[in-house]
């Protein structure tokens, strides 16, 4: 099984720290990590150093992976304009690093990572024609796609209608069990990190504060700490932790 | 933790046949390249049967299959006369257009082009020192002064891009203001060797300007097909990669991309192509920014199909537009450069506004 450990990890830019000494607990596959912390915290950039785009000290250890290039990424959609369809979109990113030559395997990975987001219905649409949120499906395709051990999702779920920020988010839970893949995801909705995910990193100012299990890390002492909100955290009639915010400080 | 929720049904894996869809795409996009080919060897044809002596298309064909047997007259006008200028039609135009195919996929513009960001300028700025005041840069060979100044100042504008765009805070679209700043300083400096050059050696300038293909032979058509046959299969290695520049930087990174370094190295190759076009048969605007956009409107920017179907566009436009400069005006060969532009603008406008697809 995939693990996933950071150790003192640091990242600039220019002359600007961004992450400061970021160590983690071995992070394990089949797990759902939500990344949390406020805007401009430093999250798509420890992506982005966890991935290997930006130098810095410290370490990536990732052991339990044959692949070559066990980390899949999704960065925040851009509105690219490309004149694909969404088919030869994920295709592309299945083969990055590949021959040219498509191979009968890698149409079938396609059309699985398409059937399992349920976007195959859009798989003619050219790319710039499509909605916020379906280009967002088709980013989470194109990570998927890869088959990763490690799929780093950054904010997943910012473009989608409710209906569909749960249904992809139990998709992805679900696959993350199915595949031991570990799914880091920088999500904005505390409500979701605490139904989905597994474990939680919090990062303030380019440092991890706190991390462990969802429901010891998300408490109203975070909540006003790290977001200045007034939140209470009370089990539903199902006994499931919710989030209830009263007001921002 | 969480069940999915009742209408995830929709979300759930389907019985797709979306690569079937795919395989018909990718036929419909092989017929389109054929067709394009085809097309092609058509212009071919006509461009080699038409000039002073008219020759039916059966002598071409008889001549271009099995040249011994035909008379010596029409074997020397086809293969000595036409075949250069003819097949330079084909190398100059696939080049330009595949110039302008991946400038404007790694700058990420669609106004990017060999002449946009002063790659023909330079150009001509280096033709019109040779002509104008008999300056050759390369003094050993005076003989291919006009084509190797064209070709030094090409290469020299492609490299101070290339050099600025690698400072600290260059964006993409920082670099094609460089090139169009790069055309403004040439045009300026063009205009003041035409202010201090002879009547002559003005006339000389503005021929050259024009673009002619009459100024091929076969070995300046050697060396510029050698150019594209290395050039092309280097592009080609990076067919995903740069498909994947369409998606912008950051997605491109996230799968594996090194888009600087991409870019870098893909400008460089390119320049080179279009430096080796410019200076064989002078500034021929507009195949190398319509070729590619008629490119992906017929196939899309999956690089496997757009790279061959600019090289064929390209190829096409200059190949009917050398047929057309000998048939508007009878026995008069008008430059070719001048005919690419009037009748490939109006073209490609009428393309780019029938097109309900994407375009850009």
């Amino acid at each position: 099984m995939v693990t996933l450990t950071l150790d003192r990890l640091s990242a600039r830019y220019g002359r600007r720290q961004i992450l400061t000494d970021i160590s983690t607990p071995p992070l394990h596959g089949g797990q759902v990590v939500a990344l949390l912390g406020p805007n401009a915290a430093g999250k798509s950039t420890l992506f982005r150093r966890i991935l290997g785009l930006l130098e810095g000290e410290g370490e990536v250890r990732i052991t339990g992976t044959r692949s070559e290039r066990p980390i899949a990424y999704m960065p925040q959609d851009n509105g690219a304009t490309a004149v694909l369809t969404v088919y030869e979109a994920v295709l592309l990113a299945r083969m990055q690093g590949r021959r040219l030559k498509v191979a009968d395997a890698d149409l079938g990975e396609v059309d699985k990572a398409l059937a399992e987001l349920g976007i195959d219905t859009l798989a003619g649409r050219d790319i710039g024609n499509l909605s916020g949120g379906q280009r967002q499906l088709v980013g989470a395709a194109q990570a998927l796609v890869q088959s990763p051990d490690i799929l780093l999702l950054d904010e997943p779920t910012s473009a989608l209608d409710l209906h569909r920020q749960i249904s992809l988010l139990s998709i992805l839970r679900r696959l993350a069990q199915e595949r031991n893949m570990l799914i880091i995801a920088a999500l904005h909705d505390l409500g979701h990190a605490l139904r989905f995910a597994d474990q939680a990193l919090v990062i303030e100012s380019g440092r991890l504060v706190d991390c462990g299990p969802c429901e010891q890390v998300v408490t109203p002492q975070m909540l006003r700490h790290t977001f200045q909100v007034e939140a209470r955290i009370e089990p539903c009639s199902q006994g499931r932790p919710q989030l209830i915010v009263e007001a921002a400080i | 933790m969480a069940a999915a929720p009742s209408r995830a049904a929709a979300f759930a894996p389907a019985a797709a046949d979306d690569a079937n869809l795919y395989r018909r795409l990718v036929l419909r996009r092989q017929l389109i390249l054929a067709a394009l080919a085809l097309a092609l060897f058509a212009s071919l044809c006509i461009d080699l049967a038409l000039g002073p002596a008219r020759f039916g298309l059966d002598q071409v064909i008889a001549a271009l299959f099995t040249p011994g047997s035909v008379e010596d007259s029409l074997r020397v006008i086809l293969w000595q006369i036409r075949m250069p200028v003819a097949l330079m039609a084909l190398v100059v135009g696939a080049s330009l257009s595949i110039a302008g195919a991946q400038m404007q996929t790694i700058l990420s513009n669609p106004l990017a082009s060999p002449f946009t960001l002063g790659i023909s300028a330079g150009a001509s700025f280096g033709a019109a020192l040779a002509l104008a005041f008999g300056v050759t840069l390369v003094p050993a060979l005076v003989d291919y002064a006009i084509p190797l100044n064209a070709f030094i100042m090409a290469m020299l504008t492609a490299l101070a891009i290339h050099f600025l765009s690698m400072r600290r805070g260059v964006t993409i679209e920082t670099i094609v203001l460089l090139g169009i700043a790069m055309v403004f300083i040439f045009n300026s400096l063009m205009a003041l060797i035409q202010f201090f050059a002879s009547q002559q050696a003005v006339s000389a300038v503005v021929f050259w300007t024009m673009g002619s293909l009459t100024k091929a032979t076969w070995p300046k058509l050697g060396i510029a097909f050698a150019v594209l046959a290395v050039v092309v299969p280097l592009l080609a290695r990076h067919g995903w990669a740069l498909t994947a520049m369409r998606l912008g930087d950051a997605k491109a990174e996230s799968l594996g991309v090194k888009p600087r370094a991409l870019r870098l190295e893909v400008l460089i190759m390119v320049s080179l192509l279009a430096a080796i076009a410019v200076s064989f048969v002078g500034t021929i605007g507009f195949v190398g920014l319509v070729g590619p956009h008629i490119a992906r409107l017929l196939l899309g920017e999956d690089q496997r199909f757009f790279l061959p179907g600019s090289a064929l566009c390209g190829a096409l436009m200059l190949s009917v537009g050398s047929v057309l400069s000998k048939v508007i005006i009878p026995g008069t060969i008008i430059p070719i450069g001048i005919i690419t532009s009037l009748v490939g603008i109006p073209f490609f406008l009428f393309l780019i506004l029938n097109h309900k697809k994407n375009a850009w």
